[in-house]
């Protein structure tokens, strides 16, 4: 029987005091943002045709979590987005339905109706997102009060105001009390990539999310720019990889926001395959936050099945 | 027997890659050398200096970001333009100076070389200004030429086209976006180029043209703390030259003076790259 | 569990037009050979025969070189300006016909189109471009006030990366005056011959360019000949010296590329991944076909465990077969004799007590190809940590500290190139200031541009190609 090594060691240990959680996250190997991005870039350029192509579009449409998160949402946008999730193409019944919807958490209960016994899930935003500038108290309140509606998942959002300023323990802790908020509910930990910046930060807040008791870790809300991107998902990928490795625990990943064309799909697609694995191209374990991807997904694969170039009036709206 | 009734050009200014008209409404008549009418070209205020400026600054952080080797490619594209475009700049050149068909033509033709010859030193300046400084001790220490950011130019008053060129191009070449005052009695090969400009890849902003009075717009531009630096090559009116660096002097701005020249043909030496680079010096301890 | 098959993604072959046989180009013109032979060239992906070249003999050569010397009168007194533009006209139409020529190097030569496209095909142009822009600036060159051309200039190519060699050798010469006759390797002659119909495209005046394709034979005319006065040679070291050898007590001037064995240095704080990325690009990239390729790994020890299992991860990732695919990471080896160098010295390596794994892979049955292999457990005392290989064969060794890893990296004839993996900027400065290497990548490796000075130390050659100090070489100076 093998001892455990440094890392494994570490991590058992290192969410026990604010000093070792520093150590830990110190210790993970830089990220050279130049190698990074050349490395997503390199990714981009696979060329992916014919079946393969097809079966990635349909993997893709299973895999969103289509989304509305606006002021002015109503029951009859969420009634819409519900019956799009369930049926994404009235006219043609061999298109998946997608993952989940995601929806403020006020309008779980509309969605849970609408949706029925559809295979669709609820996830819901919480801990007053996108911000996550409240006290503890009213992040709790804010995911019990999902949960309580029926959310099958949870999107938090880190306090990028602690990370930030090396507030590290206090970021890890919230996580778990969302976390032990969730009951059932699946927790996924949006960390806000375009607020962190750089990609060590990148890296050592999804392992900090992972430690904490992630069960995905998604890049962004979508309401700051930049969102995702492809080398903060090839950071984000690795994470969930190595933490596997490590720990023995699969956690899955997903990107969110300004993922708009097939075509970014599909490289988001290869990068899973290829950084993470294939275990990980499943809605179980990868998802694209997305609202208008869907219409494009849709108006590819009908070009694939027609053999010509579709237009906007073959996609509903919503 | 009719002669065709030709469709006459608008002269308008060259903002941000667009062509607005002066937000003062206001034009002035342009003749030829045997005085002439030629055009109503527009007639530029302070705003529209404020709007330029505004223009270039917005570029000026791409554009100095910029590969070298992607400057010299659009510099190099915007020279296949002007050769594309030769005939109607000899045209437009010719009735401008007042030369013949032949001198416009050596102009034009210099001014294509011109715009080529700087392409070409994009990728090459800082090796030839910049470099490793062998300081004494355990240090490696290189110097880098930068751009300084957004030049205001008075281009020259008599050569309308191969002047200009010899005060835009240097001033780009090395990162830096400019805010050029055109000749103000002979600026219709500005907006010409302008159009040439407008239509290469080289990004919005990066150059701008200003056509009107050097003594209504310049003031505005040396004393504007948005400016890092000036070139008064073409500011004949040696009061209003003195004023201006005054102006210039509040804000500490690079100032570059000229020689009034007729002649824009030598090739020139790297002065005027030179003028509107900051040196920038990195020290890095070696160690282990 | 889904599995994400990559169909077949073809570039297509329709885009080249490659004649049955070819002539060599002298004088502005194809013409037929005088006292020469004629070979063939395959594409090594699949042995299919591409087309029939001439292998240039001595008259041929002498025509050649007399060509370049009638040139040179007319080509030297152009101004700079002039010459300038000739090459930017070459360098637009290398960028117009570039995927023709990304197609017809990758069938040539066999490495994947995905590199062709992407680094061969617009490196070379690029090279066009920055040295046509020094065409006219010679004088701040740092060479004195009008620095003169040396002559007819000699060079002679390898087959690794034929177009971008060619624009690295016929570009400075050019620029600064001096008229070229060029000898593509035998097994890559095709890009060069395009190469040729792009001077009469850029009405290239005659005899400024001139190609003659061949072998050994045709190289040692072309170094032998009198008429020549400086020869420029990348190739292997042994050839080299035998040119330096030929050459003594002439009056030719000399410049050699030649082969390496290059350290690439991890260190354990080097950022893991991205150092993975650089040792697969620095020996895999181009099939390990390149003279800096980083051959020998060097781990620090602490690190080399994890290292290691993520580098043989990554590598299970990495696609070898046609290298028409788009989607080819690693193409064909380049010739039957060099499959036979690489798998003789890959057995050496087992029988000299290394710990051979190889990427698992399906290998075409048609055409010359070797797996992505790497061997542990090396010591500088073996032949696969000395000799070049120049395959995609990688060496992995360990140290203990930056002074060890110095050693070890400087202990070889060679000094073409070396690598530095580690978040320390001034250990990066001082392991790079002792390295007895001419090329220092750190946190990267493989990078070209023009601007960028490349050449050894040592037993890699002397000279540089590229930037400001690379125009020397052509210069009287």
């Amino acid at each position: 029987m093998t001892s455990p090594s440094a890392l494994e060691l570490d991590i058992s240990t290192a969410t026990r005091s604010e000093a070792s959680l520093r150590r830990f996250l110190a210790g993970l190997p830089g990220v050279d943002q130049v190698g990074a991005e050349q490395r997503a870039a390199s990714l981009a350029t696979r060329s992916i045709k014919t079946s393969s192509k097809r079966t990635a579009i349909d993997l893709a449409i299973s895999m969103i979590d289509l989304t509305t998160l606006e002021g002015a949402d109503t029951f009859g946008k969420v009634r819409s987005l519900c019956a799009k999730a369930k049926q994404p193409d009235p006219l043609d019944e061999t298109v998946p339905h997608v993952a989940a919807v995601c929806v403020y958490n006020d309008l779980v209960g509309p969605a849970k109706e609408f949706l029925g016994t559809a295979p669709v899930k609820v996830a819901a935003v919480a801990t007053a997102f996108p911000s996550g500038r409240a006290s503890l108290a009213v992040k709790l309140t804010d995911t019990a009060d999902a949960v309580l509606a029926g959310a099958d998942e949870i999107d938090m959002v880190i306090d990028r105001g602690a990370f930030l300023s090396g507030r590290y323990l206090e970021v890890s802790e919230e996580i778990a009390a969302v976390k032990a908020q969730c009951g059932s509910a699946h927790l996924k930990v949006i960390l806000e990539t375009g607020e962190l910046v750089t990609y060590d930060n990148v890296r050592r807040a999804s392992w900090l999310a992972m430690l904490s008791g992630a069960d995905f870790i998604k890049t962004s809300t979508g309401k700051v720019t930049p969102a995702a991107t492809l080398p903060v998902t090839l950071i984000m990928l690795e994470a969930v990889r190595d933490f596997r490795e490590v720990t023995g625990r699969q956690i899955g990943m997903k990107p969110a926001g300004g993922i708009r064309t097939s075509k970014d799909a599909i490289k988001y697609l290869v990068m899973v395959n290829e950084i993470a694995g294939p275990d990980w191209l499943s809605p179980d374990w990868f998802r694209f936050g997305a609202s208008s991807l869907l219409n494009d997904l849709l108006l590819q694969r009908q070009r694939m099945t027609t053999g010509h170039y579709s237009g906007p009036d073959y996609v509903t709206l919503d | 027997m009719s002669d065709r009734i030709d469709v006459r050009k608008t002269y308008k200014l060259f903002i941000g890659g667009a062509f607005p008209r002066s937000e003062s409404g206001r034009s002035y008549e342009v003749t030829d050398a045997k005085g002439r009418f030629l055009a109503n070209a527009a007639l530029a205020s302070r705003k529209d200096a404020r709007d330029a400026v505004l223009a270039a600054r917005s570029a000026a952080s791409k554009w100095a970001a910029a590969t070298a080797y992607n400057r010299g490619q659009v510099l190099y594209r915007i020279a296949e333009m002007l050769e594309g475009r030769r005939d109607q700049f000899i045209t437009e050149v010719a009735r401008a100076e007042g030369c013949t068909s032949r001198q416009a033509a050596a102009a034009v033709d210099a001014a294509i070389d011109r715009w080529v010859w700087y392409a070409g030193w994009t990728d090459k300046f800082s090796a030839v200004v910049g470099g490793t400084n062998p300081v004494a001790g355990p240090y490696f220490n290189f110097s880098l030429p930068e751009a300084t950011g957004v030049v205001a130019a008075a281009a020259p008053e008599e050569s309308a086209l191969l002047g200009l060129v010899s005060v835009v191009a240097p001033i780009i070449a090395t990162g830096n976006t400019v805010v050029v005052v055109a000749s103000p009695n002979r600026p219709l090969p500005a907006i010409t180029l302008a159009e040439v400009v407008a239509t290469s890849d080289l990004p919005d902003g990066v150059i701008n043209i200003l056509t009107g009075k050097q003594s209504e717009i310049l003031p505005w531009l040396a004393s504007h703390s948005d400016v890092n630096a000036i070139d008064l090559t073409g500011v004949t009116d040696h009061a209003l030259a003195t004023e201006l660096e005054r102006a210039a002097a509040d804000s500490v701005k690079r100032v570059y003076r000229s020689e009034p020249r007729a002649d824009w043909t030598a090739t020139p030496g790297l002065d005027r790259m030179r003028a509107f680079v900051e040196t920038k010096t990195v020290w890095h301890p070696v160690g282990m | 569990m889904t599995t994400f098959q990559y169909d077949p993604a073809p570039e297509s072959r329709a885009v080249i037009d490659i004649a049955s046989s070819y002539g060599l180009f002298i004088g502005g013109d194809f013409v037929s050979t005088i006292d020469g032979a004629v070979f063939k060239t395959i594409n090594p992906a699949n042995e299919e025969v591409l087309s029939e070249i001439t292998a240039a003999g001595a008259a041929d050569v002498d025509a050649a070189v007399r060509a370049a010397r009638k040139a040179l009168r007319s080509w030297s007194r152009l101004s700079g300006a002039e010459r300038a533009k000739y090459l930017f006209r070459i360098a637009r139409i290398i960028q117009e016909r570039a995927r023709e020529l990304a197609v017809l190097e990758t069938v040539d030569n066999g490495k994947p189109i995905k590199e062709s496209r992407d680094v061969d095909i617009p490196t070379a142009a690029a090279h066009f471009f920055y040295h046509a822009g020094w065409a006219d600036k010679l004088d701040y060159a740092g060479f004195g006030p009008d620095p003169r051309p040396i002559g007819v200039v000699g060079q002679i190519i390898p087959w690794n990366f034929p177009l971008l060699m060619l624009a690295w050798k016929i570009a400075p010469a050019l620029a600064t005056g001096n008229t070229v006759v060029l000898k593509p390797a035998e097994t890559t002659p095709l890009t060069a011959l395009a190469f040729a119909d792009i001077c009469r495209q850029a009405e290239l005046p005659a005899g400024v360019v001139n190609i003659v394709t061949g072998a050994g034979a045709t190289g040692a005319a072309l170094v032998a000949h009198p008429g020549v006065d400086k020869i420029a040679f990348t190739g292997s070291t042994e050839v080299g010296k035998l040119i330096a050898r030929s050459i003594a007590g002439s009056k030719k001037r000399l410049t050699l590329e030649l082969g390496g064995k290059a350290a690439n240095i991890v260190f354990d704080d080097a950022p893991i991944d991205q150092a993975v990325e650089g040792i697969v690009n620095g020996i895999f990239f181009n099939q390990g076909h390149v003279c800096c390729a980083g051959s020998r790994l060097l781990l620090q020890e602490s690190v080399a465990d994890d290292v290691l299992k993520k580098l043989k991860r990554r590598l299970t990732t990495l696609r070898v077969g046609d290298p028409l695919d788009k989607n080819t990471d690693v193409g064909a080896i380049n010739s039957a004799e060099q499959l036979a160098r690489i798998t003789a010295l890959a057995e050496a390596g087992d029988a000299e007590g290394a710990q051979r794994w190889t990427a698992p892979c399906v290998l075409p049955d048609h055409g010359f190809w070797f797996a992505p292999t790497l061997f542990t457990d090396v010591s500088q005392a073996h032949r696969i940590a000395r000799e070049e290989i120049f395959g995609p064969v990688l060496s992995v060794l360990t140290f203990r500290t930056p002074a060890e890893a110095i050693a070890k990296a400087n202990n070889t004839p060679y000094g073409l190139s070396a690598g530095i993996w580690t978040e320390k900027g001034s250990r990066i400065l001082d392991v790079a200031s002792k390295l007895r290497a001419g090329v220092v990548w750190a946190n990267t490796f493989n990078r070209f541009d023009p601007a960028s000075p490349f050449g050894g130390y040592k037993e890699s050659g002397f000279g540089r190609e590229g930037g400001r100090q690379g125009l020397e070489a052509y210069l009287n100076v």
